[in-house]
This record gives structure tokens, sequence and C-alpha cells, in this order.
């Protein structure tokens, strides 16, 4: 039967999302725009970031301090995330605030009044922010393996921008973000918890119904509800609604490239090791999907927790990602291991991709994977906030209002032979891009082509510099 | 909310509650060890032990632990921490035998292959390295260590490096053997269940084991602490961490209530499940530590932790120090906030602002079944599952007098160790 949800597009376009579950007396918003970092103007990046930080910090109505008295009376949470395409407030409640913590959302989107005071404050917690990742190992590999893999592509840049970017942000930066993001035909607002569905329908009326579009942005309307449903987005419509532009493809890499962030006061060094991957609406993506479970994440990690943690004793962790958006995300693999052992596991790596595109998985690897995806859904779709965010990313990605019904088959479809042709998409050790920080000098270039095969590497060079 | 309990003759005790919202089930086994139980020189033996338990046993041969339960969809996992040890499986209901099958094999039959022994000592070590890549992890060591003299509450829970080192097989495999026992086990179940069937199952597969004594207990107690204690680590890095830690009271304690109050009123609620914390963000902007840190530009993070335990462990504040603005500034303004506390009590609207947010904790605390079969356990190994659920009767029954009786007890200068981070 599956989760299916209420879905009602409001007069003015704004998409509402409900589903009653009263498993708990509580319940989770997600109010979710196609805008994030991405579309930041170059020199300003980090604006969509610090406008997610301060975009609940008072509105035209409520001071910071009120918002803040108001949540934390009732026990709820609000929180602003934002991502390359994707902003969200999302709120927890218990079910006798809905409509007050709503109203509270509604007003935080629609009327954000961005204080200079607050801007400050919130622009210097994000510079620690930036500045704590720069102590991190792990986001420093994975920051530099992005600069390395994409290049001049916008992916290469981070939303939460850098120390000299967010620095010279004005509040007309993050008004225009606002602007930008914030529009009705834009927004999805999903309600997930104990709630009665089409009085929850109304309560998004209430808050939503008046808001008509300052920007152009399509389907601005009325001020009442229209009610009835429309039909559900395709995925080129959902594109189209998230960004209002295309996304480049990301170039390929030719060669193989080995970028180094020394961090000599660490303990353990940090590797991300992976490719250009693919797009969410790509027909290929649930192939891919599930070779990447076989590859990296399954039980411990795939056929490279086997090798690395549990073979080899090397590392606590060790995984692959698949990073399928909007645009051209990566396919990664991610490590932490003493500095000794870094070339040894890039060569580990390095086999485990040949032994793929030489001898694909076997069938029981793959059953295995499309059974462990098909059977874990009645779990990830146990909590509201769960629900909440799959109903979300259905809507965004355009992948229907039935999706969690339609998914098992779509996993059970992919055949072996599909997924050994993802693998030998995306996987190619001669042309993976690799980073390391910690406590690891880059090795002398024989090294390098000994521990890579048939690769050739390029020389390796220091991608930025580590903390002083 | 009815659970039943159960124990059988070996002693394992058996919890099961009937929760028919999803298809899934959530099965945790939970022992009552953990690092306190750990004598010097095998410090980290307990979470190694965890770590073994999952390689492989006389009837799960090691090449098929791999997908055991992943096939059914399922997810498992671990964790060993101060007072306890405990292993989860929750997949669709469907996979209970399979589940408790994998329970009853981890209790008796683990293999403790030397050469599988050895491979997992360098992950553990990885494991410890990777953990002191953050600054916030190694000055939590550090002060912890430094707060504690006596109880063995002082060493962390992954073991001090050099005894990761030397630990054998056999310290390992004792371990197992001493703490591995029904009688000092917990068997809790919950979901889309029917409680004889469970019983049934569980009866078949675990009651012929041997009891097993139950082990000998801690019996340190710490002495009371005579003097602010300070640790300065100084290492190269970005960003300085500031932090203080109370002796505390225990889970069973009647002041640890007030003190979660007093947590709150400085920090926001936490509520009280350490497995799901961080799901749900905490309700902290108005918080009073939260005003005069963050919002006074002094800090971009802070934030409290009053943990449930076995034994009287500390109640800890934790500030990231905003870039360009000093450890001493922070430190000032915490300690003004703390003798604000000690001295004006807190508000009626404080109060009652505090107790509504806990109250909604305790709903967020409990939104699946792995999360209702956590608390379970997880206060059954610290006490009883009962207490759980008198969290709430606990909660009410608090009154302001009683939370300034505690903070005028636990938050004074003798009984604080503070660490600062200072990079360099």
């Amino acid at each position: 039967m599956g989760l299916d949800p209420l879905r009602v597009v409001l007069g003015n376009g704004v998409t509402v999302i409900v589903k009653a579950n009263h498993t708990t007396p509580a319940v989770s918003i997600v109010a979710g725009v196609g805008h994030g970092g991405y579309t930041d103007p170059p020199g300003k990046e980090g604006a969509a970031a610090l406008c997610a930080r301060v975009l609940d910090r008072g509105t035209v109505s409520r001071t910071a301090e009120a918002i803040a008295d108001d949540l934390d009376g009732r026990g709820a949470s609000l929180t602003v995330a934002v991502g390359r395409h994707q902003m969200s407030v999302s709120a927890t409640c218990l079910a006798e605030d809905f409509q007050a913590v709503l109203a509270l959302v509604a007003d935080v989107a629609r009327h954000p009044l961005f204080p200079e005071a607050e801007i400050v404050t919130r622009r210097a917690d994000l510079i620690t922010t930036i500045r704590q990742e720069e102590d991190n190992p792990a986001s420093m590999a994975v920051d530099a393996f992005f600069s390395a893999l994409y290049g001049a592509h916008p992916y290469s840049r981070k939303v939460r921008g850098t120390v000299a970017s967010v620095e010279p942000l004005k509040r007309q930066d993050l008004v225009r973000c606002h602007q930008k993001g914030f529009q009705p035909s834009g927004l999805t607002m999903v309600v997930v918890g104990d709630v009665d569905e089409q009085s929850a329908v109304d309560v998004v009326s209430r808050a939503f119904g008046d808001w008509a579009a300052t920007a152009p942005a399509g389907q601005a309307g009325g001020d009442r509800p229209a009610g009835g449903d429309k039909p559900f987005l395709s995925a080129e419509a959902a594109r189209a609604k998230a960004e209002g532009l295309s996304i480049p493809d990301a170039p390929r890499a030719t060669e193989r490239n080995l970028v180094a962030v020394p961090m000599m006061n660490k303990s353990q060094a940090d590797v991300a090791y992976g490719f250009v991957g693919i797009r969410r609406s790509d027909p290929d993506y649930m192939a891919t999907a599930v070779m990447n479970n076989a590859l990296g994440q399954y039980a411990i990690g795939g056929r490279l927790g086997d090798s690395i943690r549990e073979r080899q004793g090397m590392a606590y962790y060790v995984f692959s990602a698949l990073d399928a958006g909007f645009g051209e995300g990566p396919l990664y693999i991610r490590a932490g291991v003493s500095a000794g052992n870094v070339e040894r596991t890039i060569a580990s790596i390095d086999a485990e991709l040949t032994a793929v595109l030489t001898d694909g998985f076997t069938a029981k690897e793959i059953d295995e994977s499309k059974g462990y995806l098909v059977g874990s859904l009645p779990r990830q779709l146990e909590t509201n906030r769960a629900i909440a965010a799959f109903l979300l990313n259905a809507e965004v990605f355009g992948l229907g209002l039935d999706y969690d019904v339609r998914l098992p088959d779509l996993i059970r479809a992919v055949t072996l032979e599909a997924a050994n042709a993802a693998a030998r998409r995306l996987l190619d050790p001669a042309r993976a891009t690799i980073a390391v920080a910690g406590p690891w000098h880059p090795p002398t270039l024989e090294v390098a082509q000994a521990s890579s095969g048939e690769t050739s590497p390029k020389r390796p060079s220091a991608a930025e510099a580590g903390p002083s | 909310m009815t659970v039943r309990e159960t124990v059988l003759d070996n002693g394992l005790k058996v919890l099961v509650q009937e929760v028919h919202t999803a298809p899934l089930a959530s099965v945790w086994c939970w022992y009552r060890v953990g690092s306190k139980d750990e004598a010097p020189g095998v410090t980290g033996v307990s979470h190694w032990v965890e770590h073994m338990n999952f390689k492989g046993t006389r009837n799960i041969p090691r090449d098929q632990v791999k997908g055991i339960i992943e096939k059914f969809g399922g997810a498992w996992n671990g964790y060993t921490w101060i007072d306890q040890t405990t292993y989860l499986e929750t997949a669709s209901a469907d996979a209970l035998d399979r589940m408790l099958f994998i329970e009853a094999e981890r209790m008796d039959a683990c293999l403790y292959d030397p050469a599988d022994c050895e491979s997992e000592r360098t992950v553990i070590i990885s494991e410890l390295q990777g953990g002191e890549n953050d600054p916030e992890q190694l000055l939590d060591t550090e002060v912890t260590a430094a707060a504690f003299k006596v109880h063995p509450y002082h060493h962390p829970t992954i073991g001090w490096l050099s005894d990761l080192r030397t630990m054998t097989r056999e310290d390992l495999y004792g371990h197992y053997r001493r703490y591995y026992v029904p009688a000092n086990a917990t068997l809790v179940v919950v979901g889309d269940v029917e409680s004889d069937d469970v019983l049934k199952r569980v009866e078949s597969k675990f009651g012929g084991f041997a009891p097993g004594s139950p082990p000998a207990r801690v019996t340190q107690t710490e002495p009371d602490q005579q003097a602010e204690r300070r640790v300065v680590l100084r290492k190269a890095g970005t960003t300085a961490y500031w932090k203080a830690v109370y002796h505390a009271p225990a889970f069973a304690d009647e002041a640890f209530f007030p003190m979660l109050v007093a947590d709150a009123v400085l920090n926001g609620a936490a509520g009280l499940n350490i497995w799901s914390m961080g799901g749900v963000s905490r309700p902290q902007r108005s918080a009073r530590l939260y005003r005069a840190l963050v919002d006074g530009g002094l800090a971009s993070t802070v934030s409290g932790a009053l943990m449930p335990t076995d034994h009287p462990y500390l109640y800890s504040i934790s500030a990231s120090v905003a870039e360009g603005k000093t450890l001493a500034a922070v430190e000032d303004v915490v300690l003004q906030e703390i003798e604000r506390l000690r001295r004006g009590g807190i508000t009626p609207a404080e109060f009652a602002k505090v107790k509504a947010q806990l109250r909604a904790r305790f709903v967020y605390d409990a939104d699946s079944v792995t999360d209702i079969a956590h608390q379970l356990g997880f206060f059954e190994t610290i006490g009883s599952w009962r207490a759980y659920h008198g969290i709430r009767e606990r909660l009410d029954a608090v009154t302001p007098e009683q939370v300034h009786a505690a903070v005028q007890r636990y938050f004074t200068p003798e009984n604080r160790t503070i660490g600062w981070f200072e990079p360099k």
C-alpha cells in the first residue's frame, strides 16, 4: 500500500505533501527550496550558507529572541540546512504545537529580516566552522578531492565558501539569495506525523496561500488554494524548478592525479579516491547505486571493507559514496588510515577496482546488495523525519508520489550485467583522482608508479597548505 | 508501553515490547560490562572484545558473517561505553529468528581466531587515531583522566594506546568468557512480534547456556575532589576549545533530574537517549550559555552533557572559541553564568520552559522500535528498565528548590576540572 501521501499544489504554486503517522505524538516539517550554494555569484561563495544561518534569526514581525523563546518554550527544534542545489527549513515538534510551529516556519521562509547584528555574529560562526574544517583531515581530503576532480566546474567550490569569500558578504547578498530561492512555485512543504492530512493541508494553506511571487517564477497565482491534485512533476520539470538553469557536464579526468595536504600535527591520514559520477536522472542511476553498494557499502564496506578493514586491518572506516544529484556529483571512496598505510591503501583500492573491471561482481554480491536495498526500505521509512526527507527527495527529483512502492521493483530489475556496466562506465584506476590529508608526504614518482600498476601517475602536487 | 519481563532459569533477562506500527523488529543484547570494569594494563579490552564478537562463531563461519542480516534488509551495530556493551539488529520482523540466532551465537560461541585478533588490533588503533585527529576529543580524554584519580571512569573506552599494543588474545578471550554469560545479560526485543512466540524462540536458543556467575564489580569510589584541576593542551590547530567537567550524580541519585533541569537552563534540553542524540537538534537558543557565548560572539558552539551512568560521572560544558576570541574570555563568561545560577537560581518561566523541553525530548527519544529497545536495555544496564519508564515521573517531581540545592552542591570551584585546547 505504501506511504500514499496527500499532495496538493496551492494556487500560488506552493507544493504541499502530507503523510499522517500516528506512532508518536510528534510532527516533522520540512520546507524545501531548489536553491543552494551552486548559484552563489562568483566571489560570493558562502552567500547561501550564510543566508541559511541568518534566515531564522529574526523576521519582519518577530525578533531572533522571540523566535528562540517560542521554539525553546515548546521543546521544538528548527534547523536550516543548505546544499549545492537546495535549502531547507526543518522543524520537529509535539503534535499539539504543530500549527504554531508551522506558522513560524512559514514566517521564517517568507519574511526574514536579516538583521545586521545577526549577520555579524553568524558570519563569525561560519568562519570559525571553516577554520575548524581546515584542521580536520577528513574535510581537507574531501575538499582537495573536489577541487582536483572538478577543476573549473562549479562543483569544485565549497558551499560554505572560504574565509576570504565570506568576510565581505553584505546583507544585500543574503536578501538577494532569499529572493531568488524562496518563491511560492519553488517551495515544497512536507509534513509527516501525528496530524490529520486534510487539516494539515489547510494549516499550510493558511500560512502560505496569500504568498505571491516577487520574481518571475512560473505559475505564481491566486491567493487561495486551488485544492485539487496536480500531476506530479516530471524529472525534467523538477530539474528546471530546482535551478532554472542547466548544470554543465563535468570534465572527465584523462589521467591519474594525486594531491596531498600535509597535516603533520595529525594522528591519521584521510584518503578520498574517486571519479566524476552521474546525475540522479541518469538511466543508469539504479544500476550504479546497486554497484556502489556492492563496492563499498554492503555490510562493513562491501568489497573495499573486506579488503582494507577485514583482511588487512588497516582502517576503522572505508566506504564508497555515490553523490548523484541535479549535476554529476562524484562516486568516491573514503578511508582513514595511518600514514604508513596510505600507499598500501591506495594500491588496495586500485586492486579491488581492477578486479571489478576485469572479472565483474559475482551474481551473489549483486543479489545480496539488491536484497539489502529492497529490504531496508521499511526501516528507512520508520520515523517522521526519515519519511519527510524521502518524500521531499521524491518531489524534487520528480520520482513520483508512489516512489516508495515502485522502488523495490526498480532495484530488483538491476541485472548483474547492468551493475558491471555501471562499474566499467565510472571506475578506472588510471583516471582516478586521489587526495590525501594528514601526517603524510606525497611519495616519489617511483613509489606512486609501483603502487598503481599500469597507470601513469601525474607528479604529485600539494593542494592547499596545511595549518601552520 | 507494556513490557513483558521474563528471567530464564540461567539468569538471562528478556524484555519484550510489542509495537505493531511497522513490520520491523529490533533485537538488542546488552552486557553489564564497559570500560569501568577494566583493570590497568587491559584498558580498552571491552571495546576490542565487542569488535571480536562480529568475527565468526562455531555456527557462523567467518566468511558467512558478511550479509547475515543485511540480506534481510537489516542493519546491525554495537557499541561499548563506560558501563555497558551492546549489540543490535533491526530488520524485517520476519528475520526475528535470525537475529536471535546471531545474539545466541555471540553470547556463547565466538571464535577469537588469533589472526583475527591481530588484524583487529590495527583497526582499533586506527579508530583511536582517527579520534585523535579531533582536538575536542583529545581534550575530552585529557580532562576526563584528570577528573578521575581513582575510579576507572578515568580511562577512555577505547583504551590507552600502550595497552592496545600489548594486550593478548588470552586477555580478550578471558574477558569475553567472564562477562558474556546469561546472568550478566539482558535481551530486548521490540517490534512487530508476538511476545509468546519471542519467548519460545529465546528459550530454545539461550535456555541451554550455563548461567555463569555474575562478575565481580568495581568497588573504587572516587574521593571528593579537593581543588580545581586544570589541563592545558597546546598543539598545532586552528581553533581553541574550552571544556569544564564537574563530578555529577549517577542516574539513580535523587540529584540527577535536578541537574538535568539545570543543564537544560544552561544549554537547552538534550534528552536521555545516547544512541539517537543529535537526531533532533537541541532547543538551546534561549538557553543561558548559548545567549551569553554564541549570541555574545565569544564561541561558535556551546553544549552541556549530563549522561545517565551507573556510578557518579561528570557534567560537562564544552565550547568552541570563536575566531579571534580567547579561551580566557569564554571561561570568564561561563563561570559568571555558573555563579549567577548558584546565587540567583532559575526563574519560574525557565523552570516551566525546560520541563516542557525535556518532556518533548523524551518523546523524540523513542520514535522508532530501535530507539525504544535501546532505551529499555540501556537503563537496565545502569539499574532497571523500570527506571526508564519512571523518567517522566521523576522529571515532573523536580522542584526549583531541588535544582537550587543541586547546583549549590555540584557547581563548586573545587569540584571542577577545566581544560583548554590552545592552538599553536
